[in-house]
């Protein structure tokens, strides 16, 4: 049977692992080959790097860094942050990459999720998606797709557009829910789940996860075919492995 | 020296199976390439492959190599790994239903799309089929599985799956929905569903068991 994945997510800046909280106050958290030889030895079952850098000069800095990376560790690696264009998923993919996962130029252009998953097949294609509510109290559930780090409004309905890229050439999406971002809440449950019963493509919970129950949930109440955290790894608070033999003693499927 | 024939036809990414293959091969050589004529020259050949069946065929006749590889499976150890496994076969229905190599016999299916959701359901299997999976050895003697334990976890990232005409040919199988066929050996040819190379030391196991393999 499938085993439910455990993904540590390490944000890149400039060469450097990197934490914040809700999209800002940045601390360091360590060189990346390192940070990621540790997770494959703790099993992680993948991992995924966001190159948060802000200035595409910066951009020979991240293939290095996914090179040295792709050389040591055999597990799949996903990479994303200013992917705009197919020559870009090209890129990353030649680097090591084994995934590339694309969130604001979907937004801009969607057909660049159709034109990258037809030429580079829809199993490298991860689309990630920033959702918040915007409902007001009272008001039924709902989420906008936000843009940008978080910071800009597009007005999409964050289910309606996780739909429309699983069918467009997305084979795996990675829903971060911003409100929940940072701050160790835990993952935002009906947002997951209300897109994860809605497309056929597996769905990567993330945003939030503060302890380890977060994870379970994410897999329960999210119904999410993986589950992404960065800061209870990063900071020592757990290792992959702990998390794992948590979820398994839970009775979740997990490769240990 | 000897050599390991690496197919190159432009469309995968064989940065991770070369790097785990010339960690695997000390005393050989990797080569990886498009060109039939080095790649005939290689004592063994791998098969690799990501993206649509139709762009691999078209890639593979244009480049001239889809005779090279049926040369091969005569008279080489070759390994398919992914779509590599898959255009293998005789047919796939992926892209509106493409004719494959036919070295092996049997057809390429897709894996049924997930019903709609049920509240009252628990969570629904996904395609494309994607993660670690168990893999039951069907030929537990078979060299490629030397020194691999039986139920092993190895990493699959597939939206079609192989159906064997011949059940004989089947290595190793796996449960998605239903039981599949993960692994295939016929002779000097074998192949993985899954991806050895991104399958942490047991798939690096498989990579050195199939350096050492003389069928």
């Amino acid at each position: 049977m499938l085993a439910k994945r455990i993904i540590p997510c390490l944000d890149i800046d400039r060469g450097r692992v990197v934490k914040g909280v809700k999209f800002e106050s940045i601390q360091d958290a360590g060189d990346p080959v390192e940070v990621a030889r540790r997770y494959d030895q703790q099993g992680a079952d993948e991992l995924v790097f966001l190159d948060i850098t802000a200035s595409s000069d910066d951009r020979p800095t991240l293939f290095k860094t996914v090179e040295a990376v792709a050389r040591e560790i055999y597990i799949p690696l996903t990479v994303g942050g200013g992917v705009r264009t197919c020559a870009d998923v090209r890129a990353l993919l030649s680097a090591g990459a084994d995934k590339v996962s694309i969130n604001t130029a979907a937004v801009d252009r969607p057909q660049l999720v159709a034109e990258a998953g037809d030429r580079y097949g829809v199993q490298c294609i991860v689309v990630a998606i920033d959702a918040k509510r915007v409902n007001k109290k009272k008001e039924p559930l709902r989420w906008e797709v936000f843009t940008h780090g978080g910071r800009r409004s597009t007005g999409i309905d964050a289910v309606e557009w996780a739909v429309r890229m699983a069918k467009l050439g997305a084979g795996e999406l990675l829903v971060t829910s911003m409100d929940r971002d940072g701050t160790k809440e835990g993952y935002d449950h009906e947002l997951l789940r209300a897109i994860s019963d809605q497309v056929a493509v597996p769905l990567i919970a993330s945003g939030g996860v503060g302890e380890l129950k977060h994870l379970y949930e994410g897999l329960t109440e999210g119904r999410c075919d993986a589950v992404l955290a960065a800061s209870i790894f990063h900071h020592g608070t757990h290792t992959v492995g702990e998390a794992k033999r948590f979820l398994k003693g839970k009775g979740v499927n997990i490769r240990l | 020296m000897r050599a390991i024939g690496v197919i190159d036809y432009g469309m995968g990414n064989l940065h991770s199976l070369g790097k785990a293959l010339e960690r695997v091969c000390s005393a050989t050589r990797v080569e990886v390439s498009y060109d039939p004529e080095v790649l005939m020259k290689c004592d063994r050949i791998v098969l690799p492959g990501v993206g649509g069946v139709k762009a691999c065929m078209n890639e593979l006749r244009r480049l001239e190599l889809n005779e090279m590889v049926r040369e091969a499976a005569r008279t080489k150890p070759l390994m398919g790994i992914c779509l590599g496994m898959q255009v293998m076969l005789d047919h796939s229905e992926e892209n509106g239903g493409v004719d494959a190599l036919g070295i092996i016999s049997g057809q390429v299916r897709r894996f049924p799309d997930p019903p709609p959701a049920d509240p009252a359901d628990g969570p629904r299997l996904k395609v494309p089929h994607m993660g670690w999976n168990r893999v039951r050895q069907s030929m537990p003697t078979h060299p490629m599985w030397k020194n691999v334990p039986d139920n092993s976890w190895f990493y699959f990232v597939h939206s079609y799956y192989v159906a064997l005409a011949l059940p004989s040919d089947r290595m190793g199988e796996a449960e998605y929905m239903q039981p599949f066929t993960a692994a295939l050996a016929h002779e000097n040819i074998v192949a993985f569903q899954f991806h050895p190379e991104k399958s942490q030391a047991t798939g690096i196991q498989l990579l050195t068991n199939f350096v050492d393999w003389s069928p």
